[in-house]
């Protein structure tokens, strides 16, 4: 029972998700995706790579030594992710400031016989916050019950929702900024606007009157 | 010492089990000119939904297109600004999606889109349980999925929220930019106006002198 108990862990530990959803990216083709998150939220990103085989028509596992390189950058556009991963990778990052993270992959793929003609298929997963929980994990290291473990679930979800809620707050201030601000140049160009109507005006018509006084036509 | 080890076997085989049928959600910014496709391996019977929103960028509109695994269109919109779209699958085999930003000349777009494949995983596999749940395991099952929705309607906000301040940042360069153009235009046809004035009467003068003389 035990060894059988250990494999099927060492398994499921392992495999972790299996990324379902896939896309097709070119040669030196950088692929971007945007989450916007509050802060101290945790960020698991899951991808697996193959290669169309043109012998067999069909896409295989790429070799090792075709691999992906990720870069995380941060709101402020600081990176905060830059590493290489294989063919098959999981990368994590936690964000400390709230905005928009931006997560790239391109491959790192320098000899150009591996892609003649064709794609890369990158299967990709990335799951926010509570979804990148493991519930397995936790379950076995605080040794919890069922129903301790639906709780500690919710308990979860209500703290992305809080924090969330923070967030918002903080972006609704940026918004009431931008649209104060709007206001205000508004007013003020509109206002800048008429005394240079008026001033110019002036200008014209003491300039010209002192033209034509010149020229003795007045 | 065995009641945490039951739990986790039940864990452990929940996910081998139903650890790929999950929903993708993804924001992603699309050039102008492109159009992004997405494949995913459905089976046949699973329920599946569709959702997409344009967040930032020109008219806040993108094509969007479905197709099954034998090349027919299940849903074909165009300049669609928010759409949600559920089908059943009805054949097995690879469901393509696609975003089109072609009709665009110079906009770049950012795209959120939320693709769901059958239910989430549950956290335990409820089906193999010999007895029903308690009270306590019903109301926490009730209560997950309430928050579920709250967090659905937390990015359903949150989208729309990204996409009003967009349009407040583009309405505010918008307005200096043409704050100041105005005010040199006004400036430069002015001054001009008093050049060309001048200019035909300095004509004048010469053929007055002439005629006086």
């Amino acid at each position: 029972m035990q060894p059988c108990v250990l494999t099927l862990l060492l398994l499921a530990l392992l495999s972790g998700r299996v990324p379902a959803l896939y896309f097709h990216i070119g040669e030196l083709e950088k692929k971007c995706f945007i989450e916007e998150i509050p802060d101290e939220t945790m960020i698991i990103g899951n991808y697996r790579t193959q290669l169309y085989d043109r012998q067999r028509e069909e896409y295989l596992p790429a070799s090792p030594g075709l691999g992906m390189f990720v870069e995380v950058k941060d709101p402020d556009e600081k990176v905060i992710l830059s590493r290489q991963y294989g063919s098959e990778g999981r990368f994590t990052f936690t964000s400390h400031t709230p905005g928009e993270h931006q997560i790239c992959l391109h491959s790192n793929s320098s000899k150009f016989s591996l892609f003649v003609g064709g794609m890369l298929r990158v299967h990709l997963d990335i799951q926010v916050g509570e979804h990148a929980n493991n519930y397995a994990e936790i379950a076995a290291k605080d040794k919890l019950t069922e129903l301790q473990l639906r709780v500690r679930q919710l308990v979860e979800q209500v703290d992305q929702i809080q924090k969330e809620q923070n967030y918002q707050r903080y972006r609704e201030e940026r918004f009431r900024q931008t649209s104060e601000s709007t206001n205000q140049r508004v007013l003020w160009w509109s206002i800048v606007q008429t005394l240079i109507l008026v001033a110019i005006g002036i200008w014209q018509m003491r300039h010209l009157k002192s033209f034509f006084e010149a020229k003795k036509l007045v | 010492m065995f009641g945490s080890l039951r739990v986790l076997l039940q864990v452990l085989w929940a996910q081998l089990l139903c650890g790929w049928v999950l929903g993708s959600e993804l924001t992603f910014e699309l050039p102008d000119n492109a159009k992004q496709c997405f494949y995913e391996d459905i089976i046949v019977g699973t329920k599946c939904t569709l959702e997409f929103q344009v967040v930032t960028g020109g008219h806040y509109d993108v094509d969007c297109r479905l197709e099954d695994p034998d090349g027919t269109t299940l849903y074909k919109e165009m300049k669609k600004q928010y759409d949600s779209f559920t089908f059943t699958a009805a054949k097995n085999g690879t469901y393509k999606f696609c975003f089109s930003n072609e009709f665009s000349t110079f906009t770049h777009k950012t795209v959120y889109f939320d693709f769901q494949v059958g239910d989430d995983p549950p956290l335990f596999p409820n089906e193999n349980r010999v007895t029903a749940l308690t009270q306590m395991e019903s109301a926490c099952v009730s209560i997950h999925e309430a928050l579920k929705s709250v967090i659905d309607y937390q990015t359903h906000f949150r989208l729309r929220e990204a996409q009003g301040r967009s349009r407040a940042e583009d309405l505010n360069t918008r307005v200096a930019f043409w704050s100041i153009g105005e005010a040199l235009i006004l400036l430069v046809v002015s001054i001009s106006q008093v050049v060309l004035l001048r200019s035909f009467f300095s004509d004048k003068k010469t053929t007055m002198t002439r005629v006086g003389s």
